[in-house]
């Protein structure tokens, strides 16, 4: 019985942790917030490792691993903050295009890196307002917002039927427009269809389900990483910063907080190592698993975020410490793939308890 | 990730299920003392159940230390719902600190008659003046001859009214350095000189009591250790006291048992499991415990894998365990409303009463085996490697 990460699993994660020190520390994180470059020399870099062919079979290219590899990528991009389009283009569009059986070649190219899928399914989770898209005589019209990944090659579209489909960021009729939020260390957009060529990838609702609840255990591993180093940075400044002639840390206010944080956040690993871990060997704890898992990280790293900024008092709150982008890349996690209270109403019908 | 236990141990999983389906009318209910008790509780040690490692030379079953047997047997027993036997800090915390650091004629003396029930202990640690600061005790115990004599006050002393035996800090040393001056004397609760007063807590029961000490003399040999080594051994315990106080199995039970409630509970017609403003909290607190559960989990592993380092998840299961406990025990009763008032005698009540009782019993741990503000302070200080508040320098 072992309950942890392997050896080749905690290798992952060093490996990864050395060139997003080396190649995307927070200035390039900055550049990449600002406009004044993108996120295309880390995912290339990335490509190097064979992240992105993380999922995909070696025969076609990949590195052929599990869920539980990719979360602990994962929580390594949330931790630096890294801008890349990991989550759709690694993880939740392989599974997809894996489990129709579809678009080996494209996987392939998939895996070097050479070619990005973002992901337009937030209609399919909860649609808000007028957005919604519909497919009919081979076409997609409608609109998605809050699609991941606006620099993506390609895009797998939902609709409510949880069908997935696939489009070319080039195919007439389709109109991409960048929407800004706060997290600028990753892009979201608006597609609007207007009669858009589209494929369908599936119509099995289980390949959505694995897509998605994947993807929901990689939101969570981001804020897990994310928030483990608002909490480390939050620690190291109050052994720092000294008031009154002490450092902060010392004075219990301040100690109580950082032992707050630490333990809601510990916890959050281990669920977060057993969901991933249920994606792959425990299918009937999966879906119960992946809402659970983002859920409950979205309420710890809320209060994690928000109690990290306020151990480094007014500094936290400046552009300057840049602690900001770590509350924000956790803001962001907790709404995208369906926010807190919609993933635990999840939970509850999975498990039967309500219709 | 390897979440099997490996096929021998499958072998071991169903002689436990055998003796269980073999040997379940014989069980009491939990933690009965009485004549069905005691003897249920020589079946677990005779058959490896109870008391595992303890060595046969003290009545135990004599079997090495097998983390996953004995969580095999614990999950056994609770799937069955049947009482594992005794517990009490004579079982689970003096036990083990003998093992440890007791000699050998009393290991002899003790360790049999504690395991099989017979000789009831209680603890006395706590004082009026000393309760997150332990180390500050002052009940005194000076030699006189071949005794010592012991005078002082113990408070939070559970089990104290049918207790044989207490193991109690006294100073010994008042000269020393305040951790230098404590001893471990354990001694017969009829001596002369031992006042015991219930204290009733806020449940209405006495779950804890008072004990006064005057001029209580016991024989000098029985002390654990040597003089003023008894915060050694103290801590040993302690230890062992904080992880055990709030199991994730018996959270996840209560949240089954919530589920159960918000299917029969109806308000103006509706089960409260269809409405989503108690489901919600319903899944965060299921959320919250399957994170305890899997903590639990790596902890396990921890223990078996050295390699693995679990040290912060260790340190905040007694804050977070007993913390999550208690609002579980607390949404159970607002998922009842008026009805979550019950108590006693009310004909409306729920579960016994249990949900008040342990809403209120939960509080009593999140402050008992060290505070949650203390706890936080371990957590800061042993976890985060944050510095201790200076101490305060006397004018």
């Amino acid at each position: 019985m072992e309950f942890g990460l392997s050896a080749e699993q905690t290798l992952l994660q060093d490996t990864v942790t050395r060139f997003l020190e080396a190649q995307a520390p927070l200035a390039t994180v900055r550049r990449i917030a600002a406009g004044d470059t993108n996120d295309k020399e880390i995912w290339r870099g990335m490509a190097d490792l064979g992240i992105p062919g993380l999922l995909i079979p070696e025969a076609l290219g990949g590195v052929g691993l599990g869920i539980l590899d990719a979360a602990i990528v994962a929580e390594t991009l949330g931790y630096h903050v890294t801008p890349a389009p990991f989550i759709g283009t690694a993880v939740m569009a392989p599974l997809a295009f894996m489990g129709a059986g579809t678009h080996s070649s494209l996987l392939g190219t998939m895996a070097q890196g050479d070619y990005r899928v973002g992901i337009a399914m937030s209609e399919a989770i909860g649609a808000r307002n007028d957005a919604g898209v519909r497919f009919a005589a081979g076409k997609l019209s409608g609109k998605s917002i809050f699609v991941l990944d606006s620099e993506a090659d390609g895009y797998l579209v939902a609709t409510r039927n949880q069908h997935l489909y696939f489009v070319a960021a080039t195919a007439p009729g389709l109109q991409r427009q960048i929407l800004t939020t706060v997290d600028k260390t990753r892009t979201t957009c608006e597609l609007r269809f207007n009669q858009v060529d589209a494929e369908m990838i599936s119509t099995d609702p289980a390949v959505y389900i694995r897509m998605l609840d994947a993807g929901r255990v990689m939101q969570a591993a981001d804020t897990l990483g994310a928030a483990q180093c608002a909490l480390d940075q939050a620690v190291a400044y109050a052994k720092e910063r000294k008031q009154f002639g002490r450092v902060i840390g010392s004075f219990q206010a301040v100690k109580h907080l950082c032992a707050e944080m630490a333990a809601g956040l510990e916890p959050c690993r281990a669920l977060v190592w057993y969901a991933a871990h249920a994606q792959d060997h425990v299918p009937e704890e999966a879906r119960m698993m992946a809402c659970h898992a983002k859920a409950h990280l979205a309420e710890v790293g809320q209060f994690v975020a928000k109690t990290a900024t306020e151990v480094h008092g007014g500094m936290g709150f400046t552009d300057l410490v840049g602690l900001h982008f770590w509350f924000k890349r956790i803001g962001a996690n907790r709404q995208l793939l369906g926010s807190p209270a919609l993933v635990r109403a999840e939970a509850a019908r999975v498990q039967g308890l309500c219709a | 990730m390897d979440l099997s236990y490996g096929s021998e141990y499958g072998v071991f999983r169903q002689q436990v299920r055998d003796f269980i389906e073999a040997n379940r009318d014989q069980a009491p209910a939990a933690g009965a003392r009485g004549p069905a008790g005691l003897a249920w509780q020589k079946l677990l040690i005779d058959n490896g159940y109870h008391s595992r490692t303890v060595p046969k030379a003290y009545g135990g079953y004599g079997a090495a230390p097998d983390i996953l047997a004995s969580r095999i047997i614990a999950e056994e027993f609770s799937a069955a719902q049947l009482s594992t036997g005794l517990g009490g800090q004579g079982i689970s915390m003096l036990t083990p600190m003998l093992l440890e650091m007791g000699s050998e004629a009393q290991k002899l003396q003790f360790i049999q008659p504690t395991i099989l029930g017979e000789m009831v202990w209680c603890q006395g640690y706590s004082e009026p003046g000393a309760g997150s600061d332990l180390a500050s005790l002052t009940t005194k115990a000076e030699l006189d001859g071949d005794e010592w004599v012991i005078n002082g006050q113990k408070i939070w002393t559970s089990t104290a009214q049918s207790a044989d035996w207490i193991f109690c800090l006294v100073r010994t040393e008042p000269q020393a350095p305040k951790h230098q001056g404590i001893s471990f004397l354990l001694f017969r609760m009829d001596t002369p000189g031992i006042e015991v007063r219930p204290l009733v807590d806020m449940t209405g029961d006495a779950n804890f009591n008072e004990v006064f000490f005057t001029d209580v003399r016991v024989p000098k040999h029985q002390i654990v250790g040597e003089r003023g080594q008894g915060w050694q051994v103290a801590n040993a315990i302690l230890g062992h006291e904080r992880g055990s106080l709030a199991p994730p199995d018996a959270a996840e039970n209560r949240l089954k048992g919530i589920i159960k409630l918000m299917e029969t509970e109806t308000l103006d017609g509706q089960r409260i499991m269809d409405n989503p403003i108690f489901r919600d909290r319903l899944m965060k607190l299921q959320g919250a415990s399957l994170a305890m559960r899997f903590n639990d989990m790596r902890l396990l592993s921890a223990r078996i894998n050295p390699g693995q380092d679990a040290r912060l998840a260790g340190l905040i299961v007694k804050l977070q365990g007993t913390e999550l406990r208690h609002e579980i025990e607390g949404f159970a009763i607002d998922v009842m409303g008026e009805i979550g008032l019950a108590y006693e005698d009310n004909p409306y009540l729920r579960g016994n009463g249990s949900w008040q009782y342990q809403y209120m019993y939960y509080l009593g741990l999140i402050i008992g085996g060290g505070t949650s503000q203390i706890q936080k302070n371990i957590i800061g200080e042993r976890g985060l490697d944050l510095p201790r508040e200076p101490k305060v320098t006397a004018n």
